[in-house]
């Protein structure tokens, strides 16, 4: 009895302390990105790039660190979404940014939805096998509907109207970093939501028991499939901003090594955190900038060191172990 | 009649090929239960050093086999000991990080050291040449993938079957804590059976050149066709691993001869009905 009063009273504290840290989110998105704006403004296209990866990071965070399914496929929902928005524009000619936004969100609720599908028959080892042939049957896919998609060549012709008629999506990127920071704002905060609904506590508790939540009387693949959907929309979110901001669709998008990237830098920033899968995109995407600028031959071995360092002695990633780090400062001196 | 029996005699040494390398892997999958995405790196190294001995050293293509079977073990000795042996019974998340961090260095350092162009192995003279049926000649070279791949099926069924180690090794696949418990030190098996998978992963890497070539990102690319022929054929199962290699390798080849617009659409196409079908693999066992 008692201590389900404290639980309660403690729910109470949690609800107040998570409104608290969402109001901190959101400014810390915000400054962050007026800081990106001013400190590179001639480099606004890595800036917007940040933001799309950051999406896919955030929607991959939805499956592996809340559901607790490892994917190497999730780049498979972002070009769908990519694809989804530039074939709007490029062969039916609607150039609206919404509309394309909106098309690449469908896109990518569609191909989670036929993801979720498949990857959910199995386990484990062959779970992770199917997740790749998806994203490389997506990937011959594009490439051999070459009509659509415009193959190895990229998908060319994407050319988005002016928000509201009137800021345009010129050269210097200001209009796309700007539209870009507002999305990534609304789907932070509808995350932030989804994740403390019940919806999302009931997908945590299929990470950690199964066959628990099973006995309680929810259906694991239901909530995992509904997530995976919602995870598709995000990603596909991510992939339209791409398509809309360098109107253009790379076949790279759909690549195994844009979702294995996606998993790095996840993890680099810690699972099961929204903001964790935020800082990871952010360092893992400056440091890859700035490193394979400076030599691109190295890149790769860093990022198997980085990755080898991180589970040896990060395994919360920067994130979570900078939250833990903190939440035993404030413990030992109350 | 031509093109059925070349690419018969194609698939089958490329699913040769692929069950020499891919078959380390099952084993220690099954075995040490780590979802290994480094074992492609391992093929790769084997593939570098060979070339390395049989085209810069001009020694021979047998030396060089050798060479790079005992160099490629002695390198993941270390790599075993301090990355591998804490990764043991942690979950997959971080199993597929860590080895995915190794093969990304190993494809920089290999990049770095060799450089990025592809490597040829020079065959010793024997194996060059085509071979003449009496209606259809057929290449030594694929001959000799076949023969080996039917020796390491026989070799390693034998070890497994019929050996006091195979007794230890099928016992700590079944139950590690069990057999641990009656005496068995799993993880001196553990060591052993990772040397040879990572032998075996060199040979693959050797024989199979002709068929996958040698270049720094040989370990991506073909990581997910080891992968898949590993969860298609169930893991720790040889039999299994065997169908799996000759049945994917008949569908990729066929694909490629037949269609080869399509690229490996049909391959991954039947990997994703596969699995589907049998969640576990051909020869999976429920848990």
């Amino acid at each position: 009895m008692t201590s389900s009063v404290n639980s309660d009273i403690l729910l109470g504290v949690k609800a107040r302390g998570s409104l608290v840290r969402d109001l901190i989110g959101i400014a810390v998105i915000v400054v962050a990105a007026v800081i990106g704006y001013l400190l590179f403004p001639d480099n606004l296209a890595l800036l917007t790039r940040i933001l799309a990866i950051a999406l896919l990071v955030l929607a991959l965070d939805l499956v592996t660190g809340y559901c607790g399914v490892a994917t190497l496929g999730h780049a498979a929902l972002f070009g769908a979404g990519a694809y989804a928005a530039g074939i709007l524009s490029a062969h039916y000619g609607i150039n609206d940014p919404f509309l394309m936004t909106l098309a690449g969100l469908v896109g990518g609720a569609a191909s989670g939805l036929l993801c979720g599908a498949i990857m959910l028959r199995a386990h484990g080892l062959p779970q992770l096998v199917l997740s790749i042939a998806l994203i490389h049957l997506f990937h011959e896919l594009a490439n051999k509907m070459s009509s659509w998609t415009g193959g190895s060549d990229g998908l060319a012709g994407i050319a988005p109207d002016p928000v509201f008629g009137m800021f345009e999506f010129d050269l210097y990127g200001q209009t796309a970093y700007v539209f870009g920071v507002a999305l990534l704002l609304i789907v932070f905060l509808s995350l932030r939501i989804l994740v403390r609904s019940p919806f999302g506590m009931l997908s945590r508790g299929i990470r950690q028991d199964k066959l628990r939540v099973r006995a309680m009387g929810a259906s694991p693949s239901s909530v995992l499939i509904r997530m995976y959907v919602i995870s598709g929309a995000v990603a596909g979110l991510g992939g339209a901003l791409n398509a809309i901001s360098t109107q253009v669709v790379a076949l790279d998008t759909l690549s195994f090594t844009q979702s294995a990237e996606a998993l790095v830098m996840l993890v680099l920033g810690g699972t099961g955190s929204l903001f964790g899968a935020l800082t990871g995109t952010l360092i893992f995407m400056l440091f890859e900038d700035y490193v394979s600028a400076a030599n691109p031959f190295h890149w790769l071995t860093m990022v198997g060191a980085l990755l080898i360092a991180v589970v040896l002695f990060a395994p919360k990633g920067i994130y979570g172990t900078a939250a833990d780090y903190f939440a035993l400062r404030r413990k030992a001196k109350p | 009649m031509q093109t059925v029996f070349s690419i018969a005699i194609d698939a089958l040494a490329y699913g040769m090929v692929l069950f020499v390398i891919s078959i380390g892997l099952s084993v220690t999958m099954g075995l040490m239960r780590v979802v290994n995405l480094a074992h492609g790196a391992f093929a790769m190294i084997g593939g570098y050093i060979a070339s390395y001995v049989a085209r810069d050293l001009g020694l021979g293509y047998s030396v060089a086999v050798i060479a790079a079977v005992v160099l490629t073990i002695i390198i993941a000795i270390p790599i075993e000991r301090f990355l591998y042996r804490r990764i043991y019974g942690a979950p997959e998340l971080t199993q597929v990080l860590m080895t995915i961090g190794i093969t990304f260095c190993v494809i920089g350092i290999a990049n770095y050291v060799m450089g990025p162009t592809l490597k040829t192995i020079p065959l010793a003279g024997p194996l060059q040449g085509a071979a003449n049926l009496g209606f259809r000649s057929i290449s030594v070279h694929r001959l000799f993938a076949i023969v080996c791949g039917l020796v390491v099926a026989l070799g390693l069924w034998f070890a497994i079957e019929r050996t006091s180690f195979g007794v230890k090794v099928r016992a700590s696949v079944d139950d590690a804590a069990m057999a641990s418990a009656l005496g068995v030190r799993t993880e001196v098996i553990y060591a052993i059976s990772f040397a040879i998978a990572v032998g075996l992963a060199a040979f693959g890497g050797v024989v199979g050149a002709e068929l996958l070539p040698v270049e720094p990102y040989y370990a991506l690319r073909y990581m997910v066709t080891f992968l898949v022929v590993v969860s298609v054929g169930g893991a720790g199962s040889i039999p299994g691993a065997l169908a799996a290699c000759l049945l994917l390798g008949a569908i990729d080849t066929t694909g490629r001869y037949l269609m080869p617009e399509f690229g490996e659409f049909f391959f991954y196409l039947a990997v994703i009905a596969i699995i589907c079908v049998f969640p576990r693999g051909l020869a999976g066992r429920a848990k």
